[in-house]
């Protein structure tokens, strides 16, 4: 017996050595995964992008200043001017502005508690809940230095100063209304992806592919022919997930339905270009999929889909830049939760073009219309 | 009798990864014609056959497909050709129907519906038009595959052993079918392993490491190769081929049933050769086969070659 299970054994192993792409996977993927959680994925994030409106300028607020650059939590980014604050936060260049008073100096010395007002992007809950109290505490610390002698009695009466949150595009800090758009383009991603790899490979893997070219059908007709009936299966899954997060969730949809659909067509489009280019990589539908899994694993995980996307280390930030999913994530959370127009649409939408032209491109270039 | 030719080829060539697949192959078939395209597995019949459809580009050779320049009109050379490839080419989760359907479509024939309806009687399917391509025979999925690369109506029939698996009967009914087709002026190239097949042909054209050995009607080729036979008939005849062939002058040495067949090309070499034998077994000259000839081929590919043109 023991002799059979050895020459299944061997047998297994030697078809499985034969399968390059399948080893590489069963290296790749381990290693990738413990980057990605070990490093990439932070439920705390870190160095999230911090604007300061500054409409006061004093000893005190350079120590604010000193203290949030201080702050693990923040990357001061950029001083903004007045009425700049509203247009990043909208924009989602930076994650959080605090906003200080013309009167901050004086109202604190007179002892009238002057407020502190924080904006925070709030359509991804994880990424603002633990930051809000790392802000009052960081100025507060930062602030504790300079109230010595005659204002020692400030920082005595704690709280000195008032800190006021403003909770942008999710008061409630529903985190939903974050998943949900976010589900939308990892949904579409997964099937439109391996839908088309699998659905080309089918052809060369069953032996109907050289039956086809013998046709006159041209490469283009093949493609466009094999990815209508999936752009339409997409619309139908955008549908759904639309309605659902409507009338089940009741995610706020501040935007143009237009747009969304829009967008939706163009990442629909950038999905469907790269899974034809794997399909003329792949080999056999297993290798279709087993790329297209290569594929989903960072789209799920450094597109900001579950975690926020700032909080992540530099590199994966890098990676989470060329995945398709991310730029359509922040049109769909741009759109539907902060009511984003055409203009702001605009840069997401031009970096989905180019990876279109970029992917349609190469999958034309690789498809042949000769066998070998 | 002149016929004009549809299928003109030069000096075809196909490398891959620096492996010389055909080497400089010629080919000349007229109208009505069916050419038997034989020769050893991987010898390049395949990658031939591509390259006259149009499914692959030559790296050497020119060549006229029906008038058609070979590298320039690939694509209306596919449109005016019948290619049945060596695998079931049609869609098993489609219906024998629908598989019609589609091709028609894909060639953009006018009035689809009768033409696809006219198929299905012909292939005397249309009770079963419902059915699904996969569960058909192998037998019949043959028909099917046949009927779908004949409904554009083509000039030239490319057919890669097309009989690959099927039951004699339906093997036999399919060379009917083909023999009726050519009738009708369609030039066929057929590969296969089958020596009855290669009989019913035309003309054959033997081709083997990519290079074509020999070419001409069946007699023709029998003839050019200068084989001699013998068989030999007697008690434990068919036991004597290995002892036999290691004698020189002798070619091949093959038992059929009880019987040994040998040949040579000298036939005085032969009947010495197998003198030893001569008090036991009753040896008489019998004709060469095409088999023989092809055996002979396959194992002297290198050293020898037997061109005869028609």
């Amino acid at each position: 017996m023991i002799e059979r299970i050895l020459a299944m054994m061997t047998k297994e192993l030697r078809q499985m050595r034969r399968d390059r792409l399948m080893i590489g996977m069963m290296f790749a993927i381990p290693i990738v995964q413990l980057m990605l959680f070990g490093f990439a994925i932070n439920s705390d994030p870190r160095h999230l992008p911090l604007a300061v409106e500054y409409n006061d300028h004093s000893q005190l607020t350079r120590s604010i200043d000193a203290a949030l650059r201080n702050s693990t939590f923040f990357e001061v980014t950029r001083i903004a001017g007045p009425g700049e604050a509203d247009r990043l936060v909208r924009r989602g260049d930076v994650q959080f502005v605090v906003t200080i008073a013309p009167d901050f100096t004086r109202d604190l010395v007179r002892g009238h508690r002057p407020q502190l007002l924080l904006t925070a992007d709030a359509t991804d809950p994880t990424a603002t809940s633990g930051a809000v109290n790392a802000i009052g505490l960081a100025v507060r610390q930062g602030l504790s230095h300079d109230l010595i002698g005659p204002l020692a009695d400030r920082a005595d009466r704690l709280p000195a100063i008032d800190v006021v949150t403003h909770l942008n595009y999710n008061p409630e800090g529903i985190t939903s209304h974050n998943i949900v758009p976010g589900l939308l383009a990892i949904v579409l991603s997964l099937t439109m992806v391996m839908m088309t790899a699998m659905a080309v490979t089918r052809e060369t893997e069953r032996g109907t592919m050289e039956n086809l070219l013998a046709m006159p059908l041209r490469p283009i007709e093949v493609m466009i022919g094999k990815i209508v009936p999936y752009l339409l299966a997409g619309f139908v899954q955008t549908a759904i997930i639309l309605l659902f997060a409507a009338l089940i969730f009741h995610v706020p949809f501040q935007g143009s339905v237009v747009l969304t659909v829009a967008v939706t067509m163009v990442f629909i489009a950038v999905s469907l270009a790269l899974g034809f280019t794997f399909s003329t990589i792949a080999e056999t539908q297993l290798q279709a999929m087993q790329m297209s899994f290569f594929y989903i694993l960072p789209s799920i995980l450094l597109s900001g889909f579950l975690f926020p996307f700032r909080g992540m280390p530099g590199w994966a930030q890098a990676i989470g830049e060329v995945i398709p999913a991310t730029h359509f994530m922040r049109l769909l959370r741009g759109i539907m939760l902060k009511g984003w127009g055409v203009a702001e649409a605009l840069p997401e939408v031009a970096v989905l073009a180019v990876m279109l032209l970029v992917l349609g491109t190469v999958a034309v270039m690789r498809y042949r219309d000769t066998v070998a | 009798m002149t016929v004009p030719l549809t299928i003109d080829v030069a000096g075809l060539t196909k490398r891959f990864a620096g492996r010389t697949v055909v080497d400089h192959f010629d080919l000349q078939l007229g109208e009505g014609r069916i050419c038997g395209f034989l020769g050893p597995n991987g010898s390049g019949k395949t990658t031939t056959l591509r390259m006259i459809c149009g499914l692959l580009i030559p790296d050497e050779g020119e060549g006229q497909v029906l008038g058609l320049d070979l590298r320039s009109e690939r694509a209306e050379i596919k449109r005016r050709i019948g290619y049945m490839t060596q695998r079931f080419g049609l869609f098993e989760d489609l219906t024998i129907r629908e598989n019609l359907d589609f091709v028609a479509q894909v060639y953009g024939l006018d009035h689809r519906r009768r033409r696809v309806g006219e198929a299905l009687d012909r292939l005397g399917l249309a009770t079963r038009a419902d059915q699904l391509a996969g569960k058909l025979s192998g037998g019949w999925k043959q028909r099917l595959a046949l009927a779908a690369c004949m409904l554009h109506e083509p000039r030239i029939l490319l057919l890669d052993e097309p009989t690959a698996g099927v039951d004699p009967q339906a093997r036999r009914e399919f060379w009917d079918q083909i023999h009726a087709l050519a009738r009708t002026g369609i030039t066929v190239l057929v590969s296969t392993h089958y020596m009855d097949e290669a009989e019913r042909c035309h003309e054959i054209a033997y081709i083997a490491y990519g290079v074509m050995l020999a070419r001409g009607t069946t007699e023709q080729v029998v003839v050019a190769s200068g084989l001699r036979a013998l068989t030999g008939e007697g008690p434990g005849a068919d036991r004597l081929a290995a002892d036999i062939e290691a004698r020189p002058g002798v070619r091949t040495a093959a038992a059929f049933g009880a019987a040994l067949h040998v040949c040579g090309t000298d036939l005085a070499e032969l009947r010495t050769a197998v003198s030893p034998w001569a008090d036991q077994i009753r040896w008489t000259e019998t004709p060469a086969t095409l088999e023989d000839v092809f055996i002979d081929l396959m194992r002297h590919a290198s050293d020898h070659s037997v061109q005869a043109r028609p």
